[in-house]
């Protein structure tokens, strides 16, 4: 390995944004093996594709704002709620926060100078932005973007002639990706934690981590195969699926799920991972119940492969099967409640500062919890026939997945911005975006529910004039949100270009490992490998534990 | 937190970690095929005369014979790693190309079987198959994808094994570090896992 | 120095006699030819549930002494262990819904 290492000033090593190895300029980017050049990767291209996304959203929204065609007709609709679909879970949330945050920080949370697999890591990136590419390509070829929806059921998507293939291929390569960083992650924490850390002295947020990339591993090649299948279906009319050869619609729906239910916790428990990383840090407490938090991953990852079939409750399932699968959805609820509680307790006695990551966390506690209860709600069966395939399961996923895991995303950003970077970004603006995101996306996502309770069909390109008010409002709402999108990303691209600079290892007062290295760190992370010895989170000075009113510090 | 000494500025090495990625490969693999097991099972479930009938098709001494064969070019694959743990290069390469050869007698064996069926009209689409019933379209479906894809990663796995045997000649594998050559074992073993309950759920149903 | 040779010292461990492969092959190929003489003999329910027996017990070898499993830390046979669980629970619970489907 020779590496022409820029001389050091004043003996201080280079940052990994100034390292040179084998390779100059943009090469030493989209050639790099650093984990932490791949995260900056990684957060261009998610990004880049958030936008694309989002752009979808807009769109949508703006037609959905008066009953019949406003601004597309019936077919384009139908292709841009299927890509709104796409993008959003397969290129921004699933990869979302593992990829920028875990690339970037997993290794140095444990003490490691990378993860176990370096190259595979890379390889990971180029297939994501292989399957973006072709997802992209899936909509300019002739035939037309898809129109199925993102959950691609059978029959239509075997009859549709839009571009049904390139976009399963798409998913099936994006699938890849996501597996190869869960394999990477698990050997990463199994086999580079630094001397003393064992596994009930890591951080919250390599628990998570590690939960989702078992989840990553074991589910994806599920929808894999899944896919792989409607593939072959559609290419040689085998007859796997096709009701007409005498294939089941309903297993399709079955193996669908199998995956894609597991997938809203590889999306949600990296975002409760960040949470629980700066719920203490803000509060200035020992995070509560750091045991329950940490099992609540596995258990929340455990679970969470128990309960697929809730999303089919009305699609022909046998009642014995409803039953049990309408219980196991209840179980499943109580592991992320620990969190809610356990988060809930560290607040409490705390002090509390409102930096503009708190903000984000706070707001997402408030959603995640929305989310999640609605989410309780539509697993009792006798409700779930009311308002499955409306509105008010649209609103669910959003407080959920936006709520929850996007608002996690950008505490996530605004948190270790200033690490990654050796910039500080305007707070002012930071907190004004948060309050447009914050009030904008509500306003778009909360008459949802009521008029999904009322009956407003989700996926319907037209409506009867009585649901239009809610429409209206949140079309509103959608506006303001996207004006906080881009003063938001907006305010961080500035602060790239030319924000403070920030040389300070710890401006926030954590005590998790990144915030005892260089700013930005050096290009191995550590001159020397930590000695861990005690538990992250202790701010023993402000836990007041009052015996008989007497304070023991 | 004191420091260490401790500089990992040589590559770092982990073979315990090489093998634990592999076998989280091998999961992936595993509930790849799983998902076409489940398939398999829930059709057969609701056909299981069609699909005793499909079955009469398949010639069950070519799918032992070739059961056989997976089973020992296992062996040789264990064999190898043994080989290889002596210093004994010369025999390691040996079990390996003998590797290479039992999986290209599957898969000739495989082509036979195949082309037999073509020559029968029966392949998916065609209008022999589709006169049949649904059950026995299912079943045909099932498997020519399931032995499809298990002699899809019969091909891969004899590339992989090809490229050992490469290594191993050039010393890049030797008696100090196999792990490369144990990974790609493992590889081959999962295959011959995926056909050991291929073969009694296709060929011994009758 | 000492820390790279207990490194390679568990970088290289599972040393197997050529004997005690073979041994299992010939386990394994009369395992082999139980199943298609049990597949002969019609058992109705049980013929199916012998030959995933089997077909498991031949796993089991490959798992443990071909692959290794036995002389690996107990981390990866926990790891084999999840990855099974995975897949016998969403066979498990998809049955819970495919057998009582009533159809007319």
């Amino acid at each position: 390995m020779s590496e022409a290492i820029t001389v050091p000033q004043n003996g201080k090593q280079p940052s990994y944004l100034e390292y040179q190895g084998k390779h100059k300029g943009l090469l030493g980017w989209i050639l790099s093996t650093d984990h932490k050049r791949i995260g900056i990767l990684y957060f261009i291209a998610i990004m880049s594709f958030f936008l694309v996304g989002a752009t979808f959203g807009f769109l949508m929204r703006l037609e959905l704002i008066a009953p019949g065609k406003t601004i597309i007709d019936a077919q384009t609709y139908n292709s841009f709620f299927t890509l709104h679909g796409v993008v959003m879970i397969f290129l921004f949330i699933i990869p979302g926060i593992p990829a920028i945050f875990g690339n970037f920080f997993l290794p140095i949370l444990i003490g490691a100078k990378d993860v176990s697999f370096p190259r595979l890591n890379l390889l990971s990136w180029y297939l994501y932005i292989i399957g973006g590419a072709l997802a992209i390509i899936s909509i300019l070829l002739p035939g037309g973007p898809i129109d199925t929806g993102w959950t691609f059921y059978i029959p239509y998507s075997i009859r549709t002639n839009t571009n049904v293939i390139p976009a399963l291929f798409a998913a099936f390569v994006l699938g890849f990706s996501s597996i190869l960083t869960g394999l990477n992650f698990v050997t990463t924490v199994h086999r580079l934690r630094a001397p003393g850390m064992d596994w009930f002295k890591m951080p919250l947020s390599v628990w998570s981590l590690y939960s989702t990339a078992w989840v990553q591993v074991l589910a994806t090649p599920i929808i894999g195969i899944t896919l792989l299948l409607v593939i072959i279906e559609r290419t040689f009319g085998v007859g796997l699926f096709d009701p007409a050869l005498g294939g089941d619609p309903v297993l399709f729906q079955h193996l669908f799920w199998i995956y894609s239910h597991p997938a809203v916790y590889i999306m949600i428990l990296p975002a409760m991972g960040v949470v629980s990383e700066i719920i203490p840090v803000f509060a200035r407490r020992t995070i509560f119940g750091y045991k329950f938090i940490a099992m609540s991953s596995v258990a929340i990852a455990l679970f969470g492969s128990l309960v697929w079939a809730h999303h089919m409750f009305t699609a022909g399932m046998s009642n014995t099967g409803q039953f049990i699968f309408s219980l196991l959805t209840m179980v499943v609820s109580i592991p992320s409640a620990i969190k809610v509680f356990n988060w809930t307790a560290t607040l409490y006695k705390g002090s509390i500062e409102l930096a503009t990551p708190m903000l984000f966390v706070l707001a997402f506690i408030f959603q995640f919890s929305i989310g999640g209860l609605t989410g309780v709600m539509q697993g009792i069966l006798s409700v779930d026939i009311m308002i499955h395939d409306t509105s008010f399961i649209v609103a669910h996923f959003h407080y959920v997945m936006f709520g929850g895991t996007g608002f996690g995303l950008f505490a996530a950003m605004h948190y270790w911005f200033p690490k990654m970077f050796g910039k500080m970004y305007n707070e002012k603006i930071s907190k004004t975006a948060f309050w447009f995101l914050f009030v904008g996306f509500n306003t778009l996502y909360f008459p949802m529910f009521i008029m999904g309770w009322l009956g407003m069909p989700r996926r319907y390109f037209d409506y009867l004039p009585e649901f239009q008010t809610y429409h209206v409002i949140s079309t509103v709402g959608s506006w303001i949100l996207i004006t906080g999108v881009l003063l938001m990303f907006g305010n961080l691209y500035v602060a790239l270009r030319k924000g403070k600079k920030i040389t300070e290892r710890n401006i926030w007062g954590g005590e998790t490992l990144e915030w005892q290295i260089e700013t930005p760190p050096i290009h191995e992370n550590f001159i020397d490998i930590p000695v861990v010895n005690s538990t992250p989170y202790q701010y023993l000075q402000n836990d007041e534990v009052t015996i008989n009113n007497q304070e023991v510090k | 937190m004191s420091s260490q000494e401790h500089s990992a500025a040589h590559v770092h090495r982990d073979d315990i970690g090489a093998r634990m990625g592999m076998w989280l490969f091998l999961f992936t693999e595993l509930i790849l095929f799983g998902g076409m097991f489940i398939l398999y099972s829930v059709y057969r479930y609701k056909y299981p005369n069609a699909f005793h009938l499909a079955a009469k098709e398949l010639n069950t001494i070519i799918g032992t014979f070739n059961t056989a064969i997976l089973l020992t070019s296992s062996l040789t694959m264990a064999l190898s790693i043994t080989a290889i743990q002596r210093k004994q290069k010369t025999l390691s390469i040996f079990f390996q190309m003998l590797t290479i050869v039992l999986a290209m007698g599957f898969m000739i064996n495989k082509y036979f079987e195949w082309t037999a069926k073509f020559h029968h009209g029966i392949y998916p689409g065609s209008e022999i198959l589709l006169a049949k019933d649904s059950g026995e379209i299912i079943f045909f479906g099932l498997y020519y994808v399931m032995t499809g894809l298990h002699g899809l990663h019969v091909i891969i796995g004899v590339v992989l094994i090809a490229i050992m045997m490469r290594l191993t000649s050039k010393g890049i594998i030797n008696n100090d570090s196999y792990v490369k050559l144990e990974s790609a074992g493992l590889y081959w073993h999962l295959v011959d896992i995926i056909w050991i309950f291929l073969f009694p759920l296709f060929y011994l149903i009758t | 120095m000492e820390h790279n040779h207990e490194e390679n010292l568990e970088n290289t461990q599972h040393n197997h006699s050529y004997g005690i492969y073979i041994l299992v092959w010939f386990a394994l190929m009369a395992l082999t030819g139980i199943t298609v003489a049990v597949a002969g003999i019609n058992f109705g329910g049980l013929t199916i549930a012998t030959a995933l027996l089997i077909a498991s017990v031949k796993t089991y070898f490959v798992l443990t002494i071909f692959m290794h499993l036995k002389s690996e830390s107990k981390t990866f046979r926990l790891f084999v262990g999840v990855a099974i669980l995975f897949l016998l629970i969403s066979f498990v619970l998809l049955f819970s819904d495919y057998s009582f489907i009533v159809r007319n």
